[in-house]
């Protein structure tokens, strides 16, 4: 699946985008690299994560139940990273109507899952901006009736998300 | 405690956490799957029977060949509905399960149909998916339409195509070789993502052609980019070119570096940051090439974004490795930084200052350090153990010369070291022997005696233990008394524990005979003695290493005052009769006399405030003499209101069988007698307690305070609690204040008490332990025992750990108990020993879990896992 980071360290790449709750407990995770695998290898690379960012302001403690992480090699560009960590968090919150809690994800799986495809495609970047994203994934959840989301105050709803943005460099 | 602590399984179950998966089971939903063979389809019903399929793969559920197979196959009849959301769910399910290749046939006419689709959507997912499950063969007959995909007005689509093109590469480069020219266009598409995905695809089908490459960037640079993903790419492939090109750079400007430059004033932050680092990793780069790259770097040290600050210190840090001082400039905005609440930045910051920092600063930076040591992540130590080294190169002879604050600052260096030692085994040798040198020409004694006593204890665990005896034995030659004592210790560790070394170190020992000063002497004919130096070598034997490096589990104070107390005699002094609770004050004394309005009485106290003192007053009755030795006695705990008539507190006197509450009395209306004094308890709360005996007052008059005592049998070694009502029983006699004669014949009252508990607290005896880190790894793991609680809503994380101090009357260590303004979490070191002289350590971490929830993870370790399993049982109902 990693045949692209190998020979080509050039291109930016994603190792993985996890969505874990506030245990630290898996809600949605995908992985693009192989360093990683087994399942149990995962699991303990995924509490590593949680803990090590505990002790940090990289994260936001106590808003929210649900915890965004996207994870790079060590000599990735932060801001990159950071970069698709807002793009998923944001496009997240569109996508929940901002009721960003580890219940609604779960109740909203479909979307979360469609939502990391739509971001990262086996590492490479794919897209970062969160409307965009939001709306590519919303394509088919609009049927279900409800307000369009661009009508949905799509500022207010980033400007409310940004407030709380969980996040963490790592690696 | 205020509120219950709860487990946190149990707290799980109260809450009941709703899931829309609680309870799955692969078998049932694979069972479900079969509704995709329905030949009614229902578009909804399937969605949803996907997402749980995707919800267990993702969970690590693994599906077998079979059952893969089987998913698969009634997924292809998906592609019948025309639900779009469906069909969404269909492309992701379809690349999770991986099809092998001849499954991957059975799709692949349906998502060519798709690939050719007006809906955009389709079309990017569709050539997504089949570029992933698809094999060479495949790959010609849908090359045409992946070559218009590339070229597609749709960015979505173009950009499948695209990245799919860079996943094929690496299996079936000539065929995405052939479509340079469409790469080519893509690259000037006005999509900001189609570009980045065009970039990095037209370099990889060129990066074998150096020449081709450096055209590449060469026409790029110069033009514009518009996506910052994509500047990036080109700031890489940029760095790439003039590192192949480095042969020619000795005279003249190096190649695109004003393209580098330029970069570090484009609006995005990402590419500012990637051109900045780019330009601090150029071969060879000079210090006004890396200018202008650290000034922006500087900028973001002082942004609000930690990601910003992050970058930008952990770059310099690498920079200040190589160019320290290109990275000075930034001294002040990185001081800022040391108590940036991000460890990670604060860490760095202070590793990169040690780096260009001056010889002030070192020493604030070096307390600094030693205050979060334990908090950081091994990763970081070992940063500041390399910061240290070098620091240590730095210095040294400038600091020699320092006299002021010269001890603090040793100080912190030597807590540093002992700390990395501890912590990291790589890099014991090197600091002890880093400590070896230091000892060399340190003037402070202090400093010099701690760091013999610690290489007597970790060195000889060493490999090559014997290169340290020569630094100490210098001591003996070079220092004075108290140093040189030290050292002879140290070396009779040595000797003690290795055996190779024995007879070198018996020499050594015979020469410090003959030293100056007696306690030298002394302890050198001790240890010869000890270690059977008179010829033979012998193994060490068990008492022997106990000796040495057993540590005192005695309060100093209460051995001073024994020794004191110990009168010469045929009776050698025994150490295990020395109390070993640590002195707390008494209650009595805290609180300021006069304080209750009747004025002239004392406020009611036990009659002694020493451990010493209640042993003596409870030997000397006789009902208790044969309750064997006291092993606690509790604070006096206030049974009456202040203002009362009569002021009672009573004081928890703990043996291994029994307990004795002491009741002390006052009498406060002068115009009473009180006679017979007693307090009738009703044990019925607590029913492992009978009692046994009590010991009546015979008078207590007015303002002169007395005792009643009443003894309680108890299961042995078992930390039994209870709750007792007291009810004080009495005869009153009126008397005449001004004689005190009795005027009447009295007459029996009795007067209620509050109740009284007693707790597991009770049976922990505070013991302080020196250094806590050392006595949890000798106390060992054999019976850890760890849990974790929630808590539950707390005030603040400070209430909560005094809570918990509370509830086992433990000794919190090495100030653990004190919680720094504002922690989001906090970790308390607690000793005790508990009653049977069990000692037992325990560590607790909490953390805030929630706006105002606390959770608490207990780890405990004694000699006694009944002990272990006691204490997990005391918070769990506590």
């Amino acid at each position: 699946m990693d045949h692209f980071s190998a020979s080509n360290d050039c291109c930016p790449s994603v190792k993985n985008i996890l969505l874990l709750d506030s245990e630290g407990k898996r809600v949605a995770v995908k992985y693009f690299s192989d360093d990683w695998a087994t399942n149990g290898a995962k699991l303990a690379f995924e509490k590593n994560v949680f803990i090590k960012t505990l002790k940090t302001n990289a994260r936001m403690e106590g808003i929210y139940d649900l915890h965004f992480f996207v994870t790079g090699g060590e000599n990735e560009n932060e801001l990159l990273l950071t970069g698709v960590l807002q793009g998923f968090f944001d496009a997240i919150t569109l996508l929940l109507r901002n009721n960003v809690d580890k219940r609604e994800a779960l109740e909203n799986l479909d979307l979360i899952f469609l939502c990391v495809d739509e971001i990262v495609d086996e590492g490479i970047i794919l897209e970062t901006d969160a409307s965009v994203i939001a709306g590519k994934v919303a394509i088919h959840s609009m049927d279900g009736g409800g307000a369009p989301l661009a009508e949905q105050t799509l500022s207010q709803a980033l400007a409310t998300a940004r407030e709380h943005i969980t996040r963490t460099l790592l690696r | 405690m205020a509120q219950p602590l709860v487990k946190k399984d149990d707290d799980r179950d109260d809450e009941a956490e709703y899931s829309p998966f609680l309870g799955i089971e692969k078998g049932a939903v694979l069972q479900e799957a079969r509704v995709f063979n329905d030949p009614q389809l229902d578009p909804r019903r399937c969605s949803q029977v996907i997402t749980k399929l995707l919800y267990l793969l993702n969970q690590g559920e693994t599906f077998n060949k079979i059952e893969a197979t089987e998913v698969f196959f009634s997924v292809t009849k998906l592609f019948q509905s025309r639900d779009i959301g469906l069909r969404r769910m269909v492309f992701l399910i379809i690349k999770e399960l991986s099809p092998s290749a001849d499954e991957v046939i059975i799709v692949t006419s349906s998502l060519m149909k798709d690939m050719n689709s007006k809906t955009d959507m389709y079309r990017a997912n569709a050539i997504r998916v089949l570029c992933r499950i698809t094999d060479g063969t495949l790959l010609t007959q849908i090359e045409r339409y992946l070559k218009q995909a590339i070229v597609d007005k749709n960015p979505v689509v173009a950009s499948a195509a695209l990245v799919s093109g860079i996943h094929l590469l690496q299996t079936n480069p000539e065929i995405v070789k052939r479509w340079s020219n469409e790469v080519q266009e893509a690259v000037q598409s006005r999509a900001a993502l189609v570009q980045f995905h065009a970039l990095a695809l037209l370099h990889q089908i060129r990066q074998n052609d150096r020449l081709a490459v450096s055209k590449l960037v060469t026409s790029l640079t110069r033009g514009t980019v518009r996506s910052p993903l994509a500047q990036c790419l080109l700031i890489r492939y940029t760095t790439q070119v003039i590192r192949e090109s480095a042969t020619n750079t000795q005279a003249g400007d190096r190649p695109f570096y004003d393209f580098l430059e330029s970069c570090l004033r484009h609006k995005a932050e990402m590419v500012i940051f990637e051109a900045a680092r780019a330009i601090t990793e150029l071969n060879g780069v000079t210090s006004r090439e890396l200018t202008p790259a650290i000034t922006v770097l500087q900028l973001f040290l002082s942004s609000s974004k930690p990601v910003l600050r992050f970058a930008a210190v952990r770059t310099l840090n690498k920079v200040a490795m190589t160019h320290p001082m290109a990275v000075t400039n930034c001294n002040i905005d990185m001081e800022s930084l040391i108590s940036d609440q991000n460890r990670s930045i604060a860490t760095l910051a202070i590793t990169t200052l040690l780096k260009t920092g001056n010889e002030s600063s070192v020493d604030r930076l070096m307390k600094q350090i030693t205050n979060f040591m334990s908090d950081i992540a091994d990763e970081f130590k070992i940063v500041v153990v390399e910061a240290i080294r070098s620091l240590c190169l730095k210095f040294p002879l400038k600091y020699r010369a320092l006299e002021e604050g010269g001890f603090e600052y040793k100080k912190a260096i030597v807590d540093s070291i002992v700390i990395l030692i501890r912590d990291i085994p790589e890099a014991k040798e090197s600091g002890l022997l880093h400590l070896c040198e230091f000892i060399e020409d340190c003037e402070f004694t202090y400093l010099s005696t701690q760091i013999l006593h610690f290489l007597g204890i970790e060195g000889p665990k060493t490999s090559d233990a014997s290169k340290y005896i020569r630094y100490i034995y210098n001591r003996v030659h070079l220092e004075n008394a108290t140093v040189r004592a030290a050292a002879v210790s140290t070396l009779a560790k040595f000797g003690a524990m290795v055996d190779s070394l024995k007879p070198r170190i018996f020499v050594l020992l015979r020469r410090c005979l003959y030293d100056s000063d007696d306690e030298v002497r002394d302890r050198a004919t001790l240890y010869l003695n000890t270690l059977g130096g008179d010829g033979a070598v012998v193994e060490t034997d068990k008492d022997v290493k106990e000796f040495l490096f057993g540590s005192l589990d005695i309060p100093l104070n209460n051995l001073e005052t024994s020794l004191k107390n110990y009168e010469p005699s045929e009776e050698p002094f025994d150490l295990d009769a020395v109390p070993k609770e640590v002195k707390s004050q008494p209650l009595a004394e805290k609180k300021a006399p006069g304080k209750k309005p009747t004025g002239l009485g004392a406020p009611p106290s036990g009659p002694t405030s020493t451990v010493d003192a209640y042993e003596k007053l409870l030997s000397s009755i006789p009902e208790f003499s044969e309750f064997g030795k006291l092993f606690k006695s509790s604070a006096p705990v206030e049974l009456t209101e202040a203002e009362t008539e009569y002021a009672v507190n009573v004081v928890k006197h703990i043996f291994d069988r029994h307990v004795v509450f002491q009741y002390n009395c006052t009498n406060t209306i002068p115009e009473q007698l009180l006679e017979n004094v007693s307090v009738i308890v009703d044990a019925s709360e607590a029913e492992e307690f009978s009692e046994v005996a009590t010991k009546p007052l015979r008078s207590l008059p007015y303002d002169s305070p007395g005792q009643t005592f009443v003894a309680f049998q108890k299961p042995e070694g078992v930390p039994a609690v209870g709750k007792f009502s007291n009810m004080l029983r009495f005869i009153v006699k009126e008397v005449d204040p001004s004689t005190g004669e009795a005027l009447d014949d009295g007459m029996e009252d009795d007067y209620q008490l509050e109740d009284l508990e007693v707790v597991a607290a009770d049976y922990m005896m505070k013991v302080p332990v020196a250094n806590f880190r050392n006595a949890w790894e000798s106390i060992g793991a054999d019976f850890e025992r760890v849990d974790e609680y929630g808590l539950g809503p707390r005030e603040s994380l400070t209430e909560a750990v005094s809570a918990v101090i509370s509830l086992l009357g433990m000794q919190p260590c090495e100030g653990t108990e004190v919680v720094p303004n504002n922690s989001r979490s906090h970790t308390c070191l607690l000793s005790g020993v508990f009653i049977g002289n069990v000692k037992l350590l325990v560590r607790l971490q909490f953390g805030v879990d929630g706006p105002k929830d606390i959770a608490m993870k207990l780890a405990v370790r004694s000699e006694d896992e009944n002990v272990s399993d006691m204490i997990h049982e005391i918070v769990a109902s506590g």
